[in-house]
């Protein structure tokens, strides 16, 4: 088989790919693994051998994908999700959070009061109105569960407003100096935070007794 | 059950602290004392005289699980009861809790009389 126009062997090549590898070890960016590819093409000249020619297809194949994906991300305008709609979305859940909170405070509010006037009511009229009372304070522990679920829900969206700009940040010029996500230290990984669970997720209270009892 | 026992209620909701309270009242402890972070409550109870800990897990910048460590590394607080009242509903939080030496343990959202006979328990084994 003839040597083809580029004038180097197998040998040569794998020479050529090390001294690549080597200069360009950490290349994550679609720029570096461009210049990779031109380095590569500036190295074929001359007829080439049908393996060349189908290591430079799928090159040039890599390079349309990559501009492919440059259009479609651009096209999306993801930027508008980190610039608008999650700062507006985290906006809209902090709201309900205050409006709940201040809510779940009138009632307390209101229950205080009638706390008071229950002392007033003697036997059985009393003691239901107490034992009403009781339960709308059992009832407005909701604000403390909808609250940690909302701020779960505001973590999530922050996460994801980070891995945008990263993305960005890889495809777009615009977003070059964008911040990468964060990394989660094992601390946090470790810190047990798992917030309020949906149904089926968690155990209740007969379960957690009966655990206990079984640890003891 | 001794309703004059000092307690410590812990939670970073204010609406939560509220509702224990109450709740603490309608039981006839009048002795109710406030911190909304771990690392308050922790100062609280080494310069306070208290009877009982409620508290909740999830807070910053001291975790409730943080605080229950620091109480029971604590050569004056080491043999205090302290409930966890937490949202965190998870079987390793279960055991974490109880390996860290919980008295025990009320997943949110709770009612008076698990509360009632949490504290009841707590205060007869101190």
């Amino acid at each position: 088989m003839p040597d083809g126009g580029t004038g180097a062997g197998p040998a040569a090549w794998a020479e050529r790919l090390a001294a690549l590898r080597a200069r360009h070890r950490d290349a994550t960016t679609p720029e570096a693994v461009a210049e990779i590819v031109a380095q590569v093409l500036a190295t074929m000249h001359g007829d080439l051998t049908a393996n060349e020619a189908t290591l430079l297809a799928e090159v040039e194949q890599i390079g349309r994908t990559i501009a492919a994906v440059k259009q479609e991300i651009a096209a999306l305008q993801v930027e508008d999700i980190n610039r608008a709609f999650i700062p507006s979305a985290t906006d809209e859940l902090d709201a309900i959070v205050e409006a709940t909170a201040q809510a779940t405070n009138e009632i307390l509010d209101c229950c205080e009061t009638l706390e008071k006037a229950a002392g007033e009511f003697a036997g059985a009229r009393g003691e239901a109105l107490q034992a009403a009372v009781t339960r709308i304070y059992e009832a407005c522990s909701f604000q403390d569960i909808t609250g940690q679920r909302i701020t779960k829900v505001v973590r999530t969206l922050k996460s994801i407003e980070a891995r945008i700009a990263a993305i960005l940040a890889t495809f777009s010029d615009r977003s070059a100096g964008a911040e990468p996500p964060p990394k989660v230290t094992a601390e946090e990984a470790s810190a047990l935070l798992n917030g309020p669970q949906l149904p089926g997720n968690g155990v209740d209270q007969a379960e957690i007794d009966r655990l206990l009892a079984s640890l003891d | 059950m001794d309703k004059s026992t000092n307690i410590l209620i812990v939670d970073d909701y204010k609406t939560m602290l509220r509702i224990i309270r109450n709740l603490l009242r309608q039981l006839d402890f009048n002795n109710v004392e406030e911190a909304t972070d771990g690392a308050q409550a922790l100062a609280m109870l080494r310069s306070g005289n208290y009877g009982l800990v409620i508290s909740d897990w999830n807070m910053q910048p001291m975790t409730g699980l943080q605080l229950l460590h620091e109480v029971r590394a604590d050569a004056k607080l080491r043999h205090l009861p302290f409930i966890m009242v937490t949202a965190e509903s998870k079987t390793e939080n279960v055991i974490a809790a109880k390996q860290a030496g919980v008295s025990n343990y009320i997943v949110k959202p709770f009612n008076a009389e698990t509360l009632k006979e949490k504290i009841e328990k707590a205060l007869v084994h101190a």
